[in-house]
C-alpha cells in the first residue's frame, strides 16, 4: 500500500504557513476540557508538555526517571543548529534546509525538513528568552560554531554541555506548567501499552516502578516522545533506560515503524575495555580537527606501545584514502574505515577493537597549552574513564551507536497512522532520512515540541469530541489484563540466566551483523538467532522478587523482551533494503571506491511496517519520496 | 583486585534497612564503581538472591541520576566526579567500602540505594524558571547579555540536580542546589522581572521541603560533582536581603 504523508503541496517556503492556516484550532474556552499524556521528558517531551499546558490544555506527562530533568537530551554535548546567519556567511534557511536532505542522503521528506529549517530560528529565540545560557562573543551578542562539516557556522552552543542547557530550559518551562496546575507530572512511571478504542489511541497503561501498581490514564490524545533504540546494540551512547517499549508497543497496536535499519554510529568513542562494560562514551567529534587517525600498518605491531612504532610503519588511513577531506570525512565513513583496519587485524587496544587518535603532531605544532584550551576538559575525561593521558599517548577511539533515524512513523503533522497517536523527536522516523547531521538532533526535538505539535494536535483535537475515555470500557481494562500477564509471565519463568546476559548476546548478534556494515548473509543468520534466543529469554530468564515492588530487574526484562522482537524487524529492515544509504551500509552495494551506493530507482521510499505477530513476517508499506527542491546527487570526500 | 562491600540494603521506604557484607575478589580496576555494581548484582542474582537497587541512567556524568555516600563521601572520593565516572582504580587492593544512600530527610529512601529527590522539582517549581510562553520571545540577539554574565551564569546553570550538596551537609541543607538556580537566571537579563519573587519563593519552599540551614561548612562545594561554588549561595542571601525589603513592592 502507498502510504501519503500528508504534506501540503505548492511552493516549499510557504507550505507550513498555508498549512498552519488550514488546520483548525480549538476555542481557548474548549482546551482545558481536552486531556493529552505526553510519554517522556526530553526535549521534544518536556517542550510538548510546557507548551501544551501554557495553551490551556489539560496534560500529564510521564518518565522512567526519578525527575524529568534526567532525560538523555541532557548528555548531547556539540550544540544545535539554526539559520540565523548572525555570521553573515551565506547561511539561510533554504541552505539548512539543502544540508539536511543532502546529509540524510536522500532519504528525509522535503516538506518536513524545510519546516524544521524555518523553525529553527524560534528555537534558538525561544531557549535565550528562558535563560539557556549559550555562548557569547565579547560584544554580549551569540557565538556560533562550524560543526559536523558544515560550511557556515551556524550551531548554537553552551560550552559542550548544550543538550544540558536547553533540557534544563525545557524542564524549567515544563515544572512552571506544573506549578500552574495545566501539567500533572509522575515520575518513576512507565508506559507499558497504548490503549486504543475504535481506531483511536485513547490512553495508555503505566507502571508506577516504585510500587509497582499498573493503572489506565485516559485521554484524547497520545504523545509519544521517547527517544530512540540504540540500545538494542546493549552497548550504546545512551543512557543505560532507554528503551524501546513505547513504541513497540504502539507498532503492536497498528503503528507503523519507519527505517528501522537507520542507525548512527559515532566514530569517535571510548572503546570497550572489557565484558563488564555498561555502556559507551562519546569523546565529541571536536577531536578529529586536530588528532590524526591511525593504525600499525603490520599486525605484528599491534602489541607494541604506540610510542615504539615507527612513523613508516603507521597507516594514517584517513588521510591515505580520503585526501582532501583526511581526518574530517563524515561520520558514517570515519567509523567504517575504522571497522575496516580492525577487522584487518591491526586494531589496537583491549580486543583489537580501536584505532589511535594521535594528538603528538599537534601537541608539537601548537604547543602543549592550546591543545590544553581547546580539549582540555575531554582529555581530562578520557584519562578518568582509562587511566591513560592523550598528552602522553595517543588517545584510543571505536566507533559506538549514537543515534536512531528510524521511528514510528508520522505524517506531516507527527501522527501516527493511529489516529490520536503522535510521535514526536528521536521517536519518529522524521527529518533526518538515512543519517543525521551534528547539532540536528537537538533542533529536531524542539521543533516538534515548541512549534509543531501546539498547531497540529489542535486540527487533529477540534475534529473530535473532548471527554476522555473512561478506564473502565472493554478496551482499557483488556489491555490492562495483557499488561498484568506479561508481567506475571517474565516473573514466573525463575530461570537460570538474567536479564542483562540475554541483552548483551542481543546486541553483540545485532552489532555483527547489523551493526557499521551489513550483508545478506549476515542479516539472514540474525534473522534466525534472534527467536532462537528471544525463546530462550522467555524459557530461561530470572527476574528475583515480584511485580508490586522497586524491581530493577523487572523493568530490564520488559525492555529487553521487546528488544528482543524490535532487533528481528530491524534486521528485516536491513535485508529489504538492497542500497546503501546514509547509515545503512550494505557491503553488496557500494561504489568502485567502497562508498555507498544508493539505489534511487528502487528505494526512494520510507518503509513503514505494520506488525502482524510476533515471528511473523511484517507488512511493507511504501511512503514515495519525491525531491522536487533538491536533486539526488552521490556523495564524495576524495 | 579484591574488595569488600558494606552495602546497604533496605528493602522498601517502610522497612528498616542494615549492611549487608559482600566480598568482591575479582575487580578489575578499569571498571566504573556502578559496573563494580553491575557484577556484584550478576552474581547476587546468578545465586537466586535479590539484586542491590541504586539509580542510575547516562553514565556519563551529566544526568544527575546516580550519586552514592562511598566511604562517607558524596559520589566517592575523587573531586569533581559522580559516581558514575568513578573508576575501581581510585580504589586500593583489599580496600573495605562503605556504600550508602544519600541521607535526608528529604530525600526518603525507596529501596536500598535509591532516594525520592522530588522535592528539588519541587524548588524548581516554586520558581526556578522565566515566564515565557512558547513564541513569545524576542530575536535571541535582541538583549545583548555581556560574556562576563553569560560565563557566570553557565557556572551555575551546570548543576546536574544529583543532591550531593544535600548529602554532604551536616544539615542536609538544599543551599547550594537552590543558589545555583537562583544564581543562573539572576545573572541574566532575561531573569530580572522574576528575581526577588523567585528567590523567595524558592527559598520558601525549600524550607518547607524539610531541608536544614546554611551554616556555611563548604562540604556541599567539595562534595558537587559540578565544581558550583559557595559564591552562588551568598549572591542568593544578598537577593534575598533585597527581597525582603521590596517586599511591600512586590505584589504576592
Amino acid at each position: 500500500m502507498e502510504l501519503n504523508g500528508n504534506a501540503p503541496s505548492g511552493p516549499i517556503e510557504t507550505r507550513w504557513e498555508r498549512h498552519r492556516f488550514n488546520m483548525k484550532l480549538v476555542n481557548p474556552a474548549n482546551k482545558r476540557k481536552f486531556e493529552v499524556i505526553v510519554v517522556g521528558s526530553g526535549l521534544a517531551g518536556a517542550s510538548a508538555a510546557a507548551t501544551l499546558g501554557e495553551l490551556g490544555y489539560r496534560v500529564r506527562c510521564y518518565c522512567y526517571q526519578d525527575s524529568p530533568r534526567r532525560a538523555h537530551s541532557i548528555a548531547a554535548q556539540g550544540g544545535i543548529n539554526a539559520a540565523k546567519n548572525y555570521q553573515n556567511d551565506g547561511d539561510s534557511v533554504h541552505r539548512l534546509f539543502y544540508d539536511t536532505v543532502k546529509g540524510g542522503d536522500f532519504r528525509a521528506r522535503e516538506s518536513n525538513v524545510h519546516r524544521l529549517a524555518e523553525i529553527s530560528v524560534n528555537i534558538i529565540d525561544q531557549c535565550v528568552a528562558q535563560g539557556v545560557p549559550f555562548a557569547r562573543e565579547y560584544g554580549g551578542l551569540l557565538d556560533n560554531r562550524s560543526f559536523g562539516g558544515a560550511q557556515v557556522s551556524r550551531t548554537f552552543y553552551a560550552r559542550g554541555q548544550t543538550g544540558q542547557q536547553l533540557l534544563l530550559g525545557a524542564y524549567q518551562a515544563l515544572e512552571r506548567q506544573v506549578a500552574a496546575g495545566t501539567v500533572k507530572m509522575d515520575t518513576r512511571t512507565e508506559m507499558m501499552d497504548v490503549i486504543v478504542i475504535d481506531g483511536k489511541a485513547r490512553g495508555i497503561v503505566t507502571r508506577d516502578m516504585v510500587t509497582g501498581k499498573l493503572e489506565c490514564q485516559m485521554a484524547d490524545a497520545v504523545l509519544l516522545c521517547t527517544g530512540g533504540y540504540g540500545n538494542v546494540f546493549y552497548l550504546s551512547t545512551n543512557a543505560k533506560g532507554c528503551n524501546v517499549m513505547a513504541s513497540w508497543r504502539a507498532h503492536r497496536r497498528g503503528a507503523y515503524f519507519a527505517n528501522p535499519c537507520y542507525t548512527q554510529i559515532h566514530p569517535t568513542c571510548i572503546p570497550v575495555s572489557g565484558d563488564y562494560q555498561s555502556k559507551l562514551t562519546l569523546m565529541s567529534e571536536s577531536l578529529r580537527n586536530d588528532g590524526r587517525v591511525w593504525v600499525p600498518k603490520k599486525k605484528e605491531d599491534v602489541g607494541r606501545a604506540a610510542s615504539s612504532i615507527a612513523e613508516a610503519d603507521r597507516d594514517y588511513y584517513l588521510e591515505r584514502k580520503y585526501p582532501s577531506f583526511g581526518n574530517l570525512v563524515p561520520r558514517d565513513i570515519a567509523s567504517r574505515s575504522a571497522k575496516e583496519v580492525c577487522d584487518e587485524g591491526r586494531g589496537v587496544g583491549p580486543g583489537g577493537l580501536g584505532v589511535y587518535l594521535d594528538f603528538a603532531d599537534a601537541i608539537a605544532r601548537l604547543g602543549r597549552s592550546t591543545i590544553e584550551s581547546r580539549y582540555g576538559n575531554l582529555f581530562d575525561m578520557y584519562e578518568s574513564i582509562t587511566g591513560e593521558s592523550p598528552y602522553e599517548m595517543p588517545m584510543r577511539i571505536y566507533p559506538a551507536v549514537h543515534y536512531t533515524m528510524g521511528g514510528l512513523w508520522v505524517d506531516y503533522n507527527l501522527m501516527s497512522n493511529v489516529p490520536g497517536l503522535f510521535v514526536l523527536g528521536e521517536a519518529n522516523f522524521s527529518d533526518h532520512g538515512a543519517n543525521r547531521l551534528g547539532a540536528s538532533a537537538l533542533m529536531q526535538g524542539l521543533a516538534d515540541g515548541y512549534f509543531v505539535i501546539p498547531y497540529t494536535l489542535g486540527n487533529y483535537l477540534a475534529q473530535i469530541k473532548p471527554g476522555a475515555s473512561d478506564a473502565k470500557a472493554p478496551e482499557a481494562v483488556a489491555t490492562l489484563k495483557e499488561v498484568e500477564a506479561r508481567i506475571a509471565k517474565l516473573l514466573s519463568i525463575k530461570g537460570k540466566r538474567t536479564v542483562d546476559s540475554f541483552h548483551r548476546e542481543l546486541g553483540k548478534l545485532c552489532w555483527d551483523k547489523c551493526g557499521m556494515a551489513r550483508d545478506a548473509q549476515g542479516l539472514k543468520e540474525a534473522l534466525l538467532r534472534i527467536p532462537m534466543l528471544r525463546e530462550e529469554f522467555w524459557q530461561n530468564v530470572f527476574i528475583p522478587g515480584v511485580g508490586a515492588e522497586l524491581n530493577q530487574s523487572l523493568e530490564k526484562a520488559l525492555r529487553v523482551a521487546d528488544f528482543f522482537e524490535f532487533a528481528e524487524l530491524m534486521v528485516r529492515d536491513a535485508l529489504n533494503r538492497e542500497e546503501s544509504c546514509g547509515g545503512h551500509f550494505r557491503t553488496e552495494h557500494q561504489t568502485p571506491e567502497g562508498e555507498a551506493a544508493r539505489n534511487d530507482e528502487a528505494f526512494s521510499y520510507v518503509a513503514a511496517w505494520e506488525f502482524k505477530g510476533v515471528g511473523e513476517a511484517p507488512e511493507l508499506h511504501k511512503e514515495k519520496l519525491e525531491f522536487e527542491y533538491v536533486k539526488p546527487s552521490q556523495r564524495s570526500y576524495k | 583486585m579484591k574488595i569488600t562491600l558494606h552495602i546497604w540494603r533496605q528493602k522498601s521506604a517502610a522497612a528498616e534497612g542494615s549492611f549487608a557484607t559482600y566480598p568482591l575478589p575479582n575487580i578489575s580496576e578499569n571498571m566504573s564503581f556502578l559496573e563494580m555494581l553491575d557484577v556484584l548484582n550478576e552474581e547476587l542474582q546468578q545465586k537466586g538472591e535479590d539484586p542491590v537497587a541504586f539509580d542510575h541512567d547516562c553514565r556519563e556524568g551529566i544526568c544527575g541520576m546516580c550519586g552514592l555516600m562511598i566511604n562517607g563521601s558524596a559520589h566517592g572520593p575523587r573531586a569533581l566526579t559522580t559516581t558514575c565516572q568513578l573508576h575501581m582504580r581510585s580504589f586500593k587492593d583489599g580496600e573495605e567500602i562503605w556504600v550508602e544512600p544519600w541521607r535526608a530527610e528529604a530525600f526518603p529512601v525507596l529501596k536500598d540505594l535509591c532516594v525520592d529527590r522530588g522535592a528539588f522539582d519541587r524548588i524548581i517549581q516554586a520558581g526556578g524558571y522565566v515566564s515565557v510562553r512558547a513564541g513569545a520571545a524576542p530575536d535571541a540577539n535582541a538583549i545583548p547579555v555581556p560574556k562576563h554574565d553569560a560565563d557566570a551564569a553557565f557556572d551555575a546553570a551546570t548543576c546536574i540536580g544529583c543532591g550531593a550538596c544535600v548529602a554532604a551537609c551536616p544539615n542536609a541543607s538544599a543551599m547550594l542546589f537552590t543558589a545555583a538556580k537562583v544564581s543562573h537566571l539572576g545573572h541574566l537579563p532575561q531573569g530580572q522581572p522574576e528575581r526577588y519573587t523567585r528567590v523567595r519563593k524558592m527559598v520558601s519552599q525549600m524550607d518547607a521541603e524539610g531541608f536544614g540551614s546554611c551554616t556555611n561548612h563548604g562540604e556541599c562545594e567539595a562534595a558537587c560533582p559540578k565544581g558550583i561554588s559557595l559564591g552562588h549561595i551568598a549572591r542568593l542571601n544578598r537577593d534575598l536581603v533585597v527581597a525582603n525589603l521590596k517586599r511591600s513592592d512586590v505584589p504576592e
